[in-house]
């Protein structure tokens, strides 16, 4: 199969990606509104083509422990959901950072709190950058803002998993899971073989087959000593990541007044906001991260220079807008926009808040 | 050419297919395209909506304050919508089921009677394409038929293609109720 130009959701091009991309197992549970990810998955019968398992589990919990055993011998594997069932995954999570492991979670996020809402979300940027689960642990985390990215984030997330043996997830807001837009699928990747995955995953528990010492895949430590030496290599890798993984993209903020800062399709709703406020001489520059783990610090810290205000606009009561602040050390008006519990702000909202909020 | 457009009814009427339609047309005729729906409970019986960008540039927000072609099929979404309608813009309503018609002055108002026209056809499965005959006549951008065939061609399946002369021909239909 090679690259191809198609029509469709964010939720299923998740899919398609999944399988172009080599994936070796999908384990999910159904959730409004990211279910058309298992749907598709079951739709395609990728164990017909690339080999590629699609799982039902009886549970998120089951689902996410799954994925832990997937990954501890050194497959390719995924499991998605919405924000009530990624919070019962963060257990999992949790160990499978702790055991050093590659996975990638995908998160297509719903108004909370408890059951909430089926409707769009950012609220769950905490839940993701900041923990969770427990422990001190990151995962990689990636905000697509287009169906595009959607597909390139899976690929992206799971190579990022494997370079630096970390769980990563795509976090996403139920917009762009439900919209549907032009997207160019990847040439499929092949699967790798055992060999393969044996050269890579030194790690791997898959079997010794007398050639080498066990590999022991596990997130106890009983003596401090030694669960110290584990938490400060995590750290060293976390420092690592920041330094290499970073990513954002910024629009005309060289030449703006103000800045907007916003993730995933938000920020494209303050890019209409940017073209109707240019109309009025009001110019606006975005920035959007496109990794919310690590998060760009220095590039809105250079971008916010010389800028009379920041907004934040988020999906969530003000979350992102925490790690803005510390970004530009209150060296100018930082303030939040956000709509809660499933509602979109168009962009007429978004600039009346910018007037309201930081122009004056 | 940047044509934002948002189609509204009751769900069941076809209006997301509709507009997955059109999005697919853009699509064939190299046109960047966006495909929003309204989605979630009010979907069953309710009201559905989807919001559809057609450019030949990248389409920033998804979500549109106003349109530049407004589609209502029912007297809610006639309501939700005949304000957000662009000065200068295109609102199309079937009056079936309508009681209080449009008012708004500054836009181009048509109203078409498609479920007669469906009536006329001896088929209202093809009320969706009649309405996007309808669509298509107002648009600026004048979306190729060659292009429109081939957009009906990718959303459906496979075994529905022998439904495609019929949906052409309700197209054609659905243009001529714009006078």
């Amino acid at each position: 199969m090679k690259e191809e130009v198609r029509l469709m959701k964010g939720n299923e091009a998740l899919a398609h990606a999944a399988i172009r991309y080599g994936f070796d197992g999908y384990f999910g549970y159904p959730i409004t509104p990211q279910s058309e990810v298992l749907e598709t998955l079951e739709e395609l019968m990728p164990w017909e083509t690339t080999g590629m398992t699609v799982l039902q589990a009886e549970s998120e919990l089951a689902a996410i422990n799954m994925v832990y055993g997937g990954a501890s011998t050194g497959k390719a594997v995924m499991t998605s959901s919405s924000s009530p069932g990624v919070s019962l995954k963060q257990e999992g999570i949790s160990y499978i950072a702790a055991a050093e492991l590659p996975a990638l979670v995908i998160n297509v996020m719903r108004g909370g709190p408890g059951l909430g809402t089926i409707q769009p979300s950012q609220a769950d940027y905490f839940q993701a950058c900041k923990g969770g689960g427990h422990g001190d642990y990151h995962l990689i985390v990636l905000a697509p803002s287009t169906v595009q990215e959607m597909v390139d984030f899976v690929g992206l997330g799971m190579d990022l998993a494997f370079k630096y043996t970390n769980p990563a997830m795509v976090l996403a807001d139920g917009i762009v899971g439900q919209m549907m837009e032009k997207v160019v699928l990847p040439e499929q990747r092949p699967r790798r073989t055992e060999e393969e995955i044996r050269k890579q995953c030194p790690w791997a528990a898959n079997g010794r087959k007398g050639l080498r010492k066990r590999n022991v895949i596990t997130s106890l430590e009983l003596e401090s000593s030694k669960m110290e030496v584990i938490n400060e290599r995590l750290q060293a890798r976390y420092k690592e990541i920041a330094k290499n993984e970073t990513r954002w993209e910024e629009i005309d903020t060289a030449d703006a007044d103000y800045l907007i800062v916003a993730f995933g399709t938000v920020a494209r709703i303050c890019a209409k906001a940017k073209e109707i406020a240019a109309k009025e001489g009001i110019k606006i520059g975005i920035l959007r991260p496109i990794t919310l783990w690590p998060f760009p610090y220095e590039a809105i810290e250079k971008a916010a220079k010389g800028k009379k205000g920041i907004l934040c606009v988020e999906l969530n009561a003000g979350q992102m807008i925490e790690d803005v602040r510390l970004a530009v050390h209150d060296s100018l008006p930082v303030e939040h926009f956000g709509r809660l519990g499933g509602i979109i702000p168009s962009p007429d909202e978004v600039l009346q808040a910018l007037k309201e909020k930081i122009i004056k | 050419m940047t044509q934002e457009i948002i189609i509204a009814g009751f769900g069941g009427q076809g209006v997301l297919s509709m507009g997955k339609i059109l999005a697919y047309s853009g699509l064939m005729d190299d046109k960047e395209v966006t495909w929003m729906p309204s989605y979630g409970p009010e979907q069953r019986g309710g009201t559905a909506n989807v919001t559809v960008i057609l450019s030949d540039e990248k389409i920033s927000s998804p979500i549109l304050d106003s349109y530049d072609i407004v589609v209502v099929l029912n007297q809610q979404s006639l309501d939700k919508f005949e304000s957000k309608v662009k000065p200068g813009g295109v609102l199309i309503y079937d009056n079936n089921g309508i009681h209080k018609p449009p008012t708004r002055q500054d836009i181009n108002v048509y109203c078409i009677e498609a479920m007669n026209a469906c009536i006329e056809m001896g088929n209202s499965k093809t009320y969706n394409m009649v309405v996007m005959g309808a669509l298509l006549e107002v648009m600026s951008y004048k979306l190729p038929m060659e292009n429109v065939i081939k957009g009906l061609k990718k959303s459906l399946p496979e075994r529905h293609h022998k439904l495609i002369p019929l949906n052409e021909a309700a197209i054609e239909k659905g243009r001529t109720l714009i006078k």
